[in-house]
């Protein structure tokens, strides 16, 4: 039988790859198809991963599904961009809309791991009042969260993921030192430390999920720089090596190369389980409760797909929000050359960053954005300078010479939340013939306005440092959230604050799409965060009777 | 074509057998380098008017072996292997390429009375930039966005697959795979002993034997 990750699944006949020991396994619980299990989870990233594994540590029978592979880094992760995109979601997505969307690398994932297994590991907090950004910034929508309790699940979740960060770190309140101590910048993130400082900005080493230190089978980061297609030492904290072999350990079982096609519901409108593709045919999967952890793509196109004649519109949306509110955050950049040789592509891309622009709110636009400093491998670098600077020719190599020199400032802006950006089903069809999403994005006003003071702002900055050659990448985009926003009435959200969907009570969502406003910071930990205390709600509801199954 | 060679000596694929390669790269390295030369998608007319826009684009100096950039991309189209979007206005990318070549001799014959591959340099830049400029004869476009062709196909295609091959990272002194060994001296300025040495004005004999020692 083949050991393509790729074409077949590893996790069968009881066991699960060891993905800390070249050809290991570790024993995995297998549930029987028929025989509902507590929980399926589908999708094993950011939001499903800490899910899979709290549920599984609390008693339940949890299974996760996931569309992608079950890699082992160890031995499958080559030092190549190319080769490596095996990680991100390549099937068809359709993008229109004023500003479409670049799908790919920066925005998803197809692994067990989801796209932790390739994201650059920034882990950071919203800023408390993003919480209430209606009540107390004027702009977006609250959320119904309280940013003390989600303080207290974002402490758990550095611990889960062993964060590497700052002893002290000069944004918002007060909070505990990092687990590990911050990594040693680079040359591309002194220059950084350099600028804010020279506009008077504070600067941090960036938090983010690479130990600077060992930890169990994970070794320290050895500053490899590919962080963003795959990290093969396991120094990475991505769910792949984090929270699911916990979930393993605790009885849960993964389904790899498991694609959910649809949630059945039964007479009564009750979640009953899930039909999915896995060698080759159709399954079904019964349960007692079904969660949604795909991301603000393909969660919306998978409850649009699930469409019954009782609930014609797809499931949870009878408020009709299912697929809008799409949000994205803008990742515009400015770059310069410096006489010194940087070499700008050793260790993680992004070592330090300032939040000034997230605290600070004397600025003419809604909204928040930090900036990091970038290192971007060669694929990636050229698909700037020929996407944005629009070169090529003798001059796209003459200028792609000056890699290691190069330097640059990158921003995550807040973009704000539209119900007209969205994803929607296309009349296309993908490989299990399901209808692919169609995904639809424009820029407001107000992004536009932010955009140009980011750009500003990084240029004023890397201008202080001596940078030369300096040019703005202008449209690019990242991060993903909404589609299935969280809120305190069924009308104008999909989940309430325990992602537990208004319209079907064992139904759940648990990922980026539930985010109503998306701050200028990754998600992924406010994701993690989310699912942890998800979690903990689920089972303190179902001791307290208000969650029967 | 001359140019100064900023890593002189330096050969990334030297460090083959080092620590800064693992099996898996050796093998996705080995399988890049033995891409098939012949088109297995394309046909042949297609191929030719695809290796002369491939010459445009990336212009590759004559005192090396080039890159067959066009072999990448016929692979892509005959893997079919997708980028994760596509714009909407776009057909699939296999019907993308077909059209966009047949829209590019289409429109060498129709102003200059010549297959694409057969005209002069700068008559060959001057159809790809109407294509990207959108000042494309719409009539041998057959309703396809030539602009929207050239920036997510032409450009993005042809130049990633320049950029992921090992000639390309020893011109832009990249220190290329890198694992499990990774990097120890982070700093500006500071060189790993695996990394290629930059040449100035007059030390490039110098230069050269240290690259040479890069492993």
């Amino acid at each position: 039988m083949s050991d393509d990750p790729l074409i077949t699944p590893r996790a069968v006949h009881g066991r699960a790859p060891d993905v800390f020991h070249p050809g290991g396994w570790v024993p995995m619980k297998e549930y029987p198809l028929r025989e509902p299990v507590d929980f399926v989870v589908i999708g094993t990233g950011a939001g499903g991963g800490p899910l899979i594994a709290r549920l599984a540590e609390y008693g339940y029978s949890v299974i996760g599904f996931d569309a992608g592979p079950y890699f082992r880094p160890l031995e499958d992760f080559a030092s190549d961009e190319a080769s490596q995109s095996q990680l991100f979601w390549t099937d068809e997505r359709l993008v229109d809309g004023a500003n479409p969307l670049k799908m790919g690398a920066n925005n998803s994932g197809r692994a067990v791991g989801g796209s932790t297994v390739h994201y650059a590991m920034v882990s950071l907090r919203f800023r408390p009042e993003w919480f209430r950004s209606r009540t107390l910034l004027g702009y977006g929508t609250d959320w119904p969260l309280d940013w003390r309790e989600m303080w207290r699940y974002y402490v758990q979740a550095e611990r889960d993921l062993s964060i590497a960060g700052p002893v002290s770190y000069p944004w918002g309140p007060k909070r505990p030192r990092y687990p590990y101590r911050a990594h040693e910048i680079n040359g591309a993130a002194e220059v950084l430390a350099r600028g804010a400082e020279a506009m008077g900005y504070k600067w941090a080493e960036t938090p983010l999920a690479t130990v600077s230190a060992p930890r169990g089978d994970s070794p320290s980061c050895v500053y490899r720089g590919f962080c963003r297609v795959g990290c093969s030492t396991n120094a990475k904290q991505s769910q792949l090596v984090t929270y699911i072999p916990r979930a393993l350990a605790a009885g849960a079982e993964i389904r790899d190369l498991a694609m959910v096609g649809r949630i059945e519901v039964d007479a009564a409108g009750r979640a009953c389980g899930v039909h999915y593709h896995r060698n080759g045919a159709w399954h079904f999967q019964a349960a007692r409760n079904v969660i949604v952890a795909g991301y603000a793509i393909e969660t919306p196109r998978l409850l649009l797909n699930s469409a019954t004649d009782r609930f014609r519109d797809g499931l949870a949306n009878s408020s009709g929000l299912v697929g809008r509110y799409l949000m994205t955050q803008s990742n515009q950049a400015v770059y310069g050359v410096m006489d010194e040789m940087v070499r700008w592509n050793k260790g993680p891309p992004s070592l330090t960053i300032t939040e000034h622009w997230n605290y600070d709110d004397r600025k003419d636009f809604h909204g928040g954005y930090c900036w990091m400093a970038q290192g971007p491998l060669p694929v990636e670098w050229s698909a700037a300078m020929s996407g944005s600077r629009k070169l090529w020719g003798a001059r796209l190599r003459e200028k792609m010479a000056d890699y290691n020199h190069q330097v640059g400032l990158k921003m995550v802006g807040e973009m704000l939340p539209h119900p007209d950006n969205r994803v929607s089903l296309a009349n296309e069809k993908d490989r299990y013939g399901l209808p692919v999403a169609r995904v639809t994005y424009s820029w407001h006003d107000n992004d536009k306005a932010m955009i140009q003071h980011a750009l500003g702002e990084m240029q004023r900055s890397l201008e202080l440092v001596g940078a030369k050659d300096i040019w703005r990448q202008e449209n690019d985009t990242n991060h993903l959230a909404g589609t299935a926003r969280m809120g305190n009435d069924r009308k104008s959200s999909v989940v309430n604050a325990d992602c537990r969907s208004w319209d079907i009570p064992n139904l759940w969502i648990c990922d980026g799409s539930v985010f109503p406003t998306t701050g200028g910071v990754n998600p992924s930990l406010t994701i993690t965060a989310i699912a942890l205390r998800t979690a903990d709600r689920i089972q303190m509801l179902q001791q307290t009777g208000q969650l029967n199954f | 074509m001359t140019e100064r060679n900023r890593y002189p000596g330096y050969d990334v694929l030297a460090k083959r057998h080092s620590l800064s390669w693992n099996d898996a790269t050796r093998k996705v390295m080995d399988a890049r380098l033995g891409v098939p030369r012949e088109p297995r998608f394309l046909r042949q007319m297609e191929w030719d008017t695809l290796v002369a826009i491939c010459e445009r684009i990336i212009p590759q100096p004559q005192n090396r072996p080039p890159i067959p950039l066009a072999a990448y991309i016929d692979q892509k189209l005959q893997n079919d292997a997708r980028n994760g979007f596509r714009n909407a206005a776009l057909p699939p990318q296999r019907e993308a390429w077909k059209k966009g070549l047949a829209a590019f001799e289409a429109e060498a014959c129709l102003r200059y009375e010549h297959s694409f591959h057969n005209l002069k340099e700068r008559q060959q830049d001057e159809l790809l930039h109407r294509a990207e400029t959108g000042q494309s004869d719409a009539s041998v476009w057959s309703g396809m966005d030539a602009s929207l062709f050239f920036s997510e196909h032409v450009m993005s295609d042809i130049i990633a697959a320049y950029y992921a091959h090992p000639t390309s990272w020893n011109e832009i002194g990249f220190g290329g795979p890198a694992g499990p060994r990774g990097y120890v001296r982070m700093q500006n300025g500071r060189r790993d002993p695996w990394e290629p040495v930059e040449a100035g004005p007059g030390d490039e004999t110098r230069v050269r034997r240290e690259n040479q020692r890069v492993r």
